[in-house]
């Protein structure tokens, strides 16, 4: 697997725009995209392929503002201290013109705080924490996927819905885990107050002891489940839960566990009937999901994850931005982000101008199994526009600064 | 006025009694040697007077001053220099380095941060050495000494101290018969010019014989006898024990 | 109360796995005294090879104990090619070396896995049999977690059988408990080793297929077992079979508990555990005292003064460093800010592992503490950088003299061990703690004032204080105090009988190096922008380890080529190929075979070579 660090598209420039080439302002736009490419491959590689794939796509229609983009990569090992020092040699080195990427909350998180402290733009994909355009969020940070509040407030909408009154919740002992929780059952009190949160879990992550877990969370005897458990600690603690019996007759919310990324694991041990938010994948059927799909197959011989959604958003996303900037200037391109509109597989969205919070939406669904494996079911694509909250809530979160 | 006085030194290991009321004094100058046949004893009674075991029963007397289980830092501290069956120096130090050591510690300048130790009590340090016959070895690494110059260098290092007791466990284990006379012969200067009083343990009966003012015998951890070499030798209880089977229980 | 049982019976299986990790680096603790860090990662291969297998063999009972025995044997031959290939080559470099070389070997197998079978987690699809239960007091409880609950003891059992019923097995005790003494006896100590490994390397392998029906192949396998696997060894007591398995069975048990009474707290139970254990049992619950190190036969070289040629090439290296910003760019200066860093880090734990003897596996907690010491000063009082830099040497200080009374106490790797368990600890509070210290996503804002906003600027401060902090160290080295605490290293028994307090000088050497230390994490976290909890993560500690051995213990030479080469190169081939890991571990590797003292310690060498009477 010998996989190129610095994918310069920008070579094949020649058949867009040959006559102009050399001319003044031609040389391409360059994205510095930082991610754990080594810590998290499993969703990141994907969402890399499909940033390429968009990539190629934006160059072949002639690029934005008639340049090309080119996008260079860089693996943060999963610290956000490595993630600094790369977008320095991004900004410095390789002088690019926006920084993006970022799995993990916290390299988001450092990501921002260095662009707003050397008045750079940063567009983040696919990091969840709500601190990123709220409590810190800046005027030069955006970010792109549905929130972990976007997220939780889903799946409490739909879990007012069920009759279950007594629920516990299993989260990874970390931020991303005690804002889901918290986020949810907030929401869901404040929609049924007769519900009752009679215990909770922390494992911490990566580390689940599950059947432990889920004999804790079996003891306490409880209609409803929340979840906020991924990868393999999911894995254990489906398999647990399986064979123990903790999910049966109960109700589940699970944040994330539509993803390919996490489901397809469970294979034929993927739980029925949980309410999860995800992405369904190829079984959408729009017109500009179904091209996108098959060209991502076409190129990688792969399904598109989750992840890949993520990396074609981003980049389609980027060009519209800096299309409606009209420059490559940095003051510029903040207001040009503000409110631009863009085109991702699942429909339209846009930067809100008010939080810089993209509006790509949220998949809920139920998980089913099919031919041995974890589906989406039933599911419906929420625009991200309708589950953020009021605006007041969002003004008093973001600091005075970030405007 | 004795430099040490031992009095009813007793220790049980899991009830078993290693050393019973045991009671000696050791005079400024004089030497003491203390043998005896194999689990007699002798290492416990000395990690005893050294600070390395804490007696069961009995005190130890230091010029006067009770030094009954402290710890072998506080007894080397009252005035005790030692040297170790096996040598212990400090490896990564050079010959006079090790001396110096010795000397900052004595004189209670280790705590300091600054100033190097290049250059402080070097004279002294040569003077102790040279007092040893080691000045030539002086900038030499520790670690290539030969066995007998470690031996001659503890003595050094232990003198840095400026003791008024040296206890030396086995101090000619591991030397050349030749060399054993030798280190024993300089100790005995050492100890008559500076009114050191030296108990030692000692397993070549001819060192003993020779260099010893005073012998005690121990055996079962009971002190059997003692005296001057010619009294010990003419002891029967002496002969019966230990010399009269000498040939095989001088060894370790 | 009807949970009992089944959490009872939970903590029982949770016990066997971890015992069957923990056994097999006991073993090869016992035998060749190496720390195996690699051994997480045999795990985890054992976990894949026997995905592999099991996924092409038919899914009854027997072909699954098939598969099984295949899997062992499979990760056995791969602890013989480990063996064989690199850690023969170091057996006769320091212990710690030893270490340093089955970390590279951690991160080489990290990218080979992910090469042979890709990013996505792999589970084993489990057949009817694997997912069957039988009822306990009103609870279903998994067949195959039964299975396991008697797995631990019959390999306990086996293993009794074949260390006190063969040759070899008492040829295994007798290395155990006294590796020269067998070496004398004439056995061929390699055939001994390598068949050690690759016991040790099996029951690894055994650990990971049997953890599959279970949970899945993942990468995340091998760091996160490495610490519960050295947990149970250490509380065990290191060597001792036995001791691991009671461990397992304490630390199973109480995390099966734990989880009910206090479920935040479980990551930091079990190092707490540790902590006590080791308090009042130092050598582990069922360890003997190391053999007493010979001290004649290890005896360092002596450490002296540096040549006036290297003070030159230093003084001509610090003009060049003064230099930088004149020529060059932006991001190599804090590429450089960050080797400033890095020297302090690497130079402070050379302080009290070099000549204090005390080699810290969780040296990044004080990097941590420091560096949150400032940011928490910074968010709670609005303290400017001048202020944080100052509190954070302060506050790792005073953690480090009230951990320090734990830590002199021990020794070897005990003390090394019981450093790693603290540093998770505060890794633990820093990632879950979210209220006071941010969690995962930190403390955050944290830049510095106006003044030393430019780069330049920064990196000047950084040098300076850099060159400061080592220089002092040295000084203090070189003074009376360092020279007591190198004596305290080289023989403590010689040590007290000068006089010397060994305990108190290895606690002060304890506080300078966490305070030095701490003021690296300041200073790493106002050139970053804020504190994450990764500053303490297992990872970081082991590079400095990695800059202290790759630059030589010997001197104060050694940290600071290490710190200067490793961030060089982490930075390059981070920059340059996704394989890092790769080349990173291959080059720790080879550097460990090729210069055992050192890259300062080989100079040296070579240097004296003819030089040294």
């Amino acid at each position: 697997m010998h996989v190129t660090r610095r994918l310069i598209l920008g070579a094949s420039g020649s058949l867009a725009l040959p006559g102009i080439l050399h001319a003044q302002g031609t040389a391409p736009i360059r994205i510095g995209e930082i991610n754990s490419y080594t810590t998290n491959p499993a969703f990141t590689l994907p969402y890399r392929n499909a940033m390429q794939l968009a990539v190629e796509r934006v160059n072949a229609k002639g690029g934005v503002l008639g340049r090309q983009l080119e996008l260079i990569t860089r693996d943060d090992a999963g610290r956000p201290q490595d993630a600094v020092r790369l977008a320095g040699e991004m900004v410095n080195d390789q002088k690019v013109d926006v920084l993006a990427g970022a799995y993990l909350s916290n390299v988001g998180l450092a990501l921002g705080e260095y662009a707003a402290q050397n008045k750079r733009l940063y567009i983040g994909g696919e990091p969840l924490t709500d601190a990123m355009v709220w409590e810190r969020g800046n005027r030069y940070t955006f970010r792109l996927r549905p929130s972990t509040y976007m997220q939780a407030a889903i799946l409490a909408e739909e879990a007012a819905k069920l009759p279950a009154k007594r629920w516990v919740t299993v989260a990874p002992n970390y931020e991303f885990g005690q804002s889901g929780v918290k986020w949810f059952k907030q929401l869901l009190t404040a929609k049924r107050p007769d519900v009752q949160f009679v215990g909770e879990q922390w494992p911490a992550l990566g580390r689940v002891d599950a059947g432990a877990t889920v004999q804790a969370l079996e003891q306490m005897k409880p209609d409803g489940i929340f979840n906020v458990l991924f990868g393999p600690d999911l894995t254990n603690f489906v398999r647990q839960g399986n064979t123990r019996g903790l999910f049966e007759k109960r109700s589940v919310a699970s944040l994330l566990t539509g993803e390919p990324e996490y489901l397809d694991p469970l294979g034929d041990e993927a739980p029925e009937g949980w309410i999860v938010t995800g992405y369904p994948g190829e079984a959408i059927d729009t017109p500009a999901h179904k091209a996108y799909a098959a060209a991502y197959r076409t190129k990688f011989n792969a399904k598109p994850m989750c992840g890949s959604l993520v990396g074609y958003a981003l980049i389609n996303s980027i060009a519209a931005g800096v299309a409606k900037a009209g420059s490559t200037d940095i003051e510029k391109m903040v207001e040009g982000f503000r409110g631009a509109r863009f085109d991702t597989p699942v429909g339209n969205a846009e930067y809100r101008a008010i939080d810089h919070q993209g509006t790509l939406g949220v998949f809920v669904g139920k998980t089913a199994l099919q031919r041995n494996a974890g589906v989406m079911t039933e599911w419906r694509y929420i625009d991200g526009k309708d589950l953020l909250p009021g605006d007041d809530f969002v003004r008093g979160l973001r600091p005075a600064s970030a405007s | 006025m004795s430099v040490l006085v031992v009095q009813g030194l007793s220790k049980s290991f899991g009830g078993v009694q290693a050393v019973g009321d045991v009671s000696f004094a050791v005079a400024p100058g004089e030497m003491l040697a203390l043998i005896g046949p194999n689990g007699a004893g002798k290492t416990t009674c000395f990690n005893m007077v050294g600070g390395q075991l804490r007696p069961d029963a009995g005190s130890v007397m230091l010029d006067g001053k009770p030094i009954t289980g402290l710890g072998p830092r506080a007894i080397a501290r009252h005035g005790v220099g030692r040297t170790f069956q096996i040598t212990a120096t400090f490896g990564s130090m050079t010959v006079r380095e090790n001396v110096q050591m010795a000397l900052l510690s004595h004189r209670q300048q280790i705590w300091q941060f600054w100033r190097p130790v290049a250059g402080r009590y070097v004279d002294e340090a040569d003077a102790l050495l040279a007092r040893v016959g080691l000045e030539a070895q002086a900038n030499r690494a520790t670690g290539v000494l030969a066995y007998g110059d470690l031996k001659r260098l503890e003595l050094a290092i232990a003198l840095g101290n400026e003791p008024r007791l040296l206890l030396m466990d086995e101090p000619t284990a591991g030397m050349a018969p030749a060399e054993r006379v030798g280190l024993m012969k300089l100790t005995r200067r050492l100890a008559t010019e500076r009114g050191v009083a030296v108990l030692f343990t000692e397993h070549d009966m001819d060192v003993v014989f020779d260099v010893s003012d005073r012998i005690l015998v121990l055996n079962r951890g009971v002190l059997i006898a003692e005296g001057n070499g010619a009294a010990i030798r003419a002891n029967p209880a002496v002969r019966e024990i230990y010399l009269g089977t000498g040939a095989t229980s001088g060894g370790h | 109360m009807d949970s009992i049982i089944p959490q009872l019976l939970t903590g029982l299986a949770g016990a066997s796995s971890l015992f069957l990790v923990a056994s097999g680096l006991t073993i090869i603790f016992g035998v060749t005294r190496i720390v195996n860090f690699s051994h997480g990662s045999l795990m985890m291969l054992g976990a894949y090879i026997g995905w592999s297998i099991l996924t092409r063999l038919p899914r009854d009972p027997e072909w699954f104990v098939l598969g099984i025995i295949a899997t062992v044997l499979a990760t056995a031959l791969i602890g013989v090619l480990l063996e064989m290939v690199v850690l023969r080559r170091v057996y006769r470099a320091p212990e710690l070396f030893q270490l340093l070389a089955t970390f590279g070997v951690v991160l080489i197998l990290q990218d080979v896995t992910l090469w042979i079978w890709g990013p996505v987690e792999l589970p084993l699809p489990r057949s009817r049999w694997l997912r069957g239960f039988v009822e306990i007091a009103g609870n279903r409880f998994p067949f195959y977690d039964l299975i396991l609950i008697f797995v631990g003891p019959v390999v306990l059992g086996l293993l009794w059988l074949v260390m006190n019923r063969t040759r070899w097995g008492t040829l295994v005790r007798a290395a155990t408990l006294d590796r020269e003494m067998v070496a004398a006896l004439g056995v061929d100590q390699r055939l001994l080793f390598t068949s050690v490994f690759a016991l040790g390397a099996g029951l690894a392998g055994l650990g990971g297929v049997l953890s599959l029906p279970n949970s899945s192949a993942n990468l995340h396998i091998d760091l996160s077992v490495i610490t519960d696997a050295f947990v149970v060894v250490v509380v065990g007591g290191l060597g001792s079979l036995p001791g691991a398995f009671v461990a397992s069975l304490l630390i199973g048990i109480l995390q099966a508990f734990g989880i009910v009474l206090v479920p935040k707290i479980t990551l930091v139970l079990v190092f707490l555990v540790m902590a006590v254990v080791l308090v009042f049992r130092p050598n582990g619950l069922m360890g003997r005292p190391q053999a007493e190190a010979r001290e004649a036969t290890v005896a360092a070289p002596v450490v002296r003064a540096a040549p006036r040629e290297l003070r030159i090439l230093g003084g001509i290296a610090l003009l060049l460093a003064v230099a930088a910003p004149f020529f060059v760019g932006d991001y190599y200066l804090t590429v450089l800010t960050d080797a400033c860093v890095a020297i302090v880090f690497a130079a402070s734990l050379h302080f009290m592992m070099g000549p204090g003897g005390m080699a810290s596996f969780g040296h990044a907690a004080w990097f941590g503490i420091g560096a949150y010491g400032a940011g928490l000063l910074a968010q709670w009082l609005g303290a400017p950088m001048p202020i944080g830099l100052l509190a954070a040497p302060i506050s790792a200080g005073i953690v480090a003299a009230l951990f320090g009374w734990f830590v002199v106490r021990l020794s070897g790797v005990y003390l090394s061990m019981l450093t790693l368990a603290f540093a998770q600890i505060v890794w633990a509070i820093s990632f879950q703690w979210v209220e006071v210290t941010g969690g995962d996503n930190g403390l955050l804002g944290l830049w510095p004032p106006e003044w030393a906003r430019d780069p330049s600027v920064y990196y000047w401060m950084a040098l300076i204080l850099s060159v400061a902090v080592a220089l002092l160290l040295r000084r203090a080295l070189y003074a009376p105090y360092g020279y007591a605490l190198r004596a305290a290293r080289d023989s403590v028994t010689r040590a007290q009988s000068i006089g010397l307090d060994v305990a108190r000088l290895r606690m002060v050497a304890l506080i300078i190096a966490g305070a030095a230390c701490g003021l690296s994490g300041a200073l790493f976290a106002y050139a970053k922008g804020g504190v994450f909890p990764t500053y303490i993560s297992i990872p970081h500690s082991v590079e400095a380890l990695l800059m202290v051995l790759l630059g030589g213990l010997q001197t104060m030479t050694g940290p600071i080529i290490g710190a200067l080469v490793y961030t060089g190169l982490a930075d390059i081939l981070m920059r340059s190929t996704d394989l890092w890991r790769l080349v990173l571990g291959t080059v720790i590797v080879l550097l460990v075979v090729a210069f055992p003292e050192g890259i300062a310690g080989a100079a040296r060498r070579l240097w004296l070579r003819g030089r040294e009477a």
